[in-house]
């Protein structure tokens, strides 16, 4: 379960080299954290995703300081830092509840941590300033953290993590608690700003469009391991488990016989990815976008429903044997689409990843 | 891409609640109710405050009594010059600042750290801290108190050190400050705020003192105007365990002398009352404090 550091895109990156080796940790006789190993290259965004109860918080906050492993070992920019207490780290923290101290300002609260470290009264509101700035919260500086919604707190708190210059920044759900529309708005401000201070992060998150639109690459975890990482679109063209290929993404579980690495599937010879069941009965995992629908009179396929989502669509169609299918294409190719229309269902022969059965 | 009608300027909307346009039906009853519930809420007030302070009406009515129906203030005078009673006062408030002290300090940590490190023990420490409401006086007195005197003599500087009577005090004062200061831990988020305040780089003492203490600060004022009123009202113990506070010495001039003894009752009682509002004035809270009960931001 090890895996390789980014590519080129964050190799000229400042920041400091992250290690999980082999990290155990239980809570009772839950696992939480089951041989987890990663290494984080400088500056890359490495987002961990994963449903609740996963692990992926317990890594973070190990990685934090703030909780403590059973056995292996974290290492932060070579250094052994499994049990160097949480204050001693420098690691800037986001976290999903709204963390800003309530009896100070916006500006003392993005000090704290530099007034912590023996900053003078004038270096320090020139540096949280600066900070703010950088979130676009300047005008807020004298503000209290109740004046404030919870987006700009959460931009407030981004500010105060990265104004200590941490080695690492560590975003634990930063945006769970914030409407659609902030959320969207943030991801990309998180990623600018990722981007432009070059701080090494992991950011976790449930949420899948965030750690594919965040991270230079994806981890996704099931009960305390680490299932696969690699960058978002070989996680989600390539999955390597069963797990990862239902979890990220929308699937079709579709039934179909395995042999010498391929899947026949509705009339299509798909190949089969690796890891993959490679003989007899299989449950091909089909992405919607390689379900293809053509309108033809005397198909044994009719339509269901049609979604309409923009700049997409999604249709789910009934086969023959009783199956449902979903299908998503660009909204400009739905023409002739609607319920009870006959079609004829194909698969695109890219490849899939098929289970036993 | 929702279309939303304009409604001409100065136009009812077609779809104003019928609550907000409906006149004068039902607006007799609703009248005739508002006009009962101010009136019982007079008289609930008026009984209220004629139980609280007829009594005091009456302590000040006998304490100023003069010979041959006259009016004196010789009673409070007497107090003055009574060396007693000034020892009284000074013991008992001595005793109110060491115990509200000793409650802070012993409960403030061990509750947040409950809260941050060992939530599933926050059962036990309120289950320890309640447990003196069901403990009877004297089996404090006879039980704990000669384990407190001991530390007492050998802790203070002088030998009937008053520290004896904090020790018990502030036992008996942890199910009033425990409740207190618990309300205050459960209005923020300590855990998290604690876990921000220690990856900025905050130990401990730092996190508590400088992040937690200040959040809290109603719960904590709250749980010291509670110990302060417990311990200036406290009697039986004190008397049991032979300390001259203010409420024994009130006891013992009240056999020799009755009109001294309600007058220093109503200035006690007096004290007290103002103590407590200037200990609540004091630590009223910080602007951000007071604000942050308003509505917050969305």
């Amino acid at each position: 379960m090890t895996a390789t550091t980014a590519g080129t895109a964050t190799a000229e990156r400042a920041g400091v080299a992250v290690q999980f080796q082999d990290l155990h940790r239980w809570y009772g006789k839950v696992h939480a954290l089951d041989g987890l190993t990663i290494d984080i290259a400088p500056g890359e965004l490495v987002a961990l995703l994963g449903p609740s109860g996963c692990g992926k918080t317990t890594a973070l906050r190990a990685l934090g300081g703030l909780d403590e492993v059973d056995a292996g070992r974290i290492l932060v920019d070579g250094r052994d830092m499994t049990h160097v207490p949480a204050n001693k780290r420098g690691m800037g923290i986001v976290f999903q509840a709204y963390s800003l101290f309530p009896n100070m300002t916006t500006i003392d609260n993005v000090g704290y941590g530099l007034r912590l470290r023996g900053v003078g009264a004038v270096d320090r509101r020139k540096r949280a300033t600066e900070m703010l700035e950088l979130v676009g919260l300047a005008k807020q500086a004298d503000r209290y953290p109740y004046q404030m919604s919870g987006g700009q707190q959460q931009r407030v708190a981004l500010a105060r993590a990265l104004a200590i210059e941490p080695k690492v920044l560590l975003l634990d759900e930063p945006l769970s608690a914030l409407d659609a529309k902030v959320r969207r708005q943030l991801r990309e401000e998180i990623r600018r700003i990722q981007i432009a201070v070059g701080t090494t992060t992991l950011f976790v998150t449930h949420d899948q469009e965030e750690a594919l639109a965040l991270g230079d690459r994806v981890g996704v975890m099931s009960a305390g391991r680490l299932e696969q990482i690699a960058s978002p679109t070989e996680l989600y063209d390539r999955p390597r488990t069963a797990f990862v290929a239902e979890f990220v993404g929308l699937t079709n579980r579709l039934r179909g016989v395995a042999d010498a690495g391929a899947v026949q599937i509705l009339g299509t010879r798909v190949p089969l990815l690796e890891g993959s069941a490679g003989t007899g009965p299989v449950t091909a995992l089909v992405r919607p976008e390689s379900v293809k629908l053509t309108p033809e009179d005397g198909a044994n396929a009719h339509v269901l429903a049609v979604s309409f989502l923009g700049s997409l669509c999604r249709t789910q169609v009934a086969l023959p044997d009783g199956d449902l299918v979903v299908a998503q294409m660009a909204a400009a190719e739905m023409a002739g689409l609607a319920p009870g229309v006959a079609v004829r269902v194909t698969v695109a022969p890219s490849p899939v990843f098929a289970v036993t059965g | 891409m929702t279309f939303t009608p304009s409604t001409p300027a100065g136009a009812a909307p077609a779809d104003t609640p019928l609550a907000v346009r409906s006149t004068g039906s039902g607006r007799g009853p609703r009248r005739r109710r508002s006009r009962f519930h101010s009136a019982s809420r007079i008289a609930i007030l008026v009984i209220v405050l004629g139980y609280l302070i007829l009594p005091l009406f009456a302590m000040l009515e006998f304490s100023t009594r003069g010979d041959y129906g006259s009016r004196s203030l010789q009673s409070y005078a007497a107090i003055l010059s009574n060396p007693n009673l000034i020892d009284g006062i000074a013991t008992s408030l001595e005793v109110a600042v060491l115990t509200v002290l000793g409650m802070l300090l012993l409960l403030v940590p061990t509750m947040t750290w409950t809260v941050i490190r060992v939530p599933r023990m926050r059962r036990v420490v309120e289950f320890l801290c309640l447990l003196p409401l069901a403990i009877p006086a004297i089996v404090l007195v006879v039980g704990i108190a000669p384990m407190y005197r001991w530390m007492g003599q050998h802790l203070g500087a002088f030998g009937g050190s008053p520290l004896t009577l904090v020790f018990v005090d502030i036992i008996l004062v942890l199910p009033f400050a425990y409740r207190a200061i618990d309300a205050g831990l459960r209005a923020v988020d300590v855990a998290t705020l604690a876990d921000a305040a220690r990856s900025l780089g905050a130990g401990w003492p730092r996190t508590i003192l400088q992040v937690i203490v200040p959040n809290i600060r109603g719960g904590i004022l709250a749980a010291s105007v509670l110990a302060v009123a417990l311990v200036l009202g406290e009697y039986t113990i004190s008397s049991l365990l032979s300390f001259n506070t203010l409420q024994v010495v009130i006891f013992l001039l009240g056999r020799r002398d009755a009109f001294v003894s309600v007058a220093v009752s109503l200035a006690a009682l007096m004290f007290a009352f103002v103590l407590l509002i200037v200990i609540a004035r004091f630590g009223a809270g910080s602007r951000a404090e007071q604000a942050a009960e308003e509505e917050p931001v969305r």
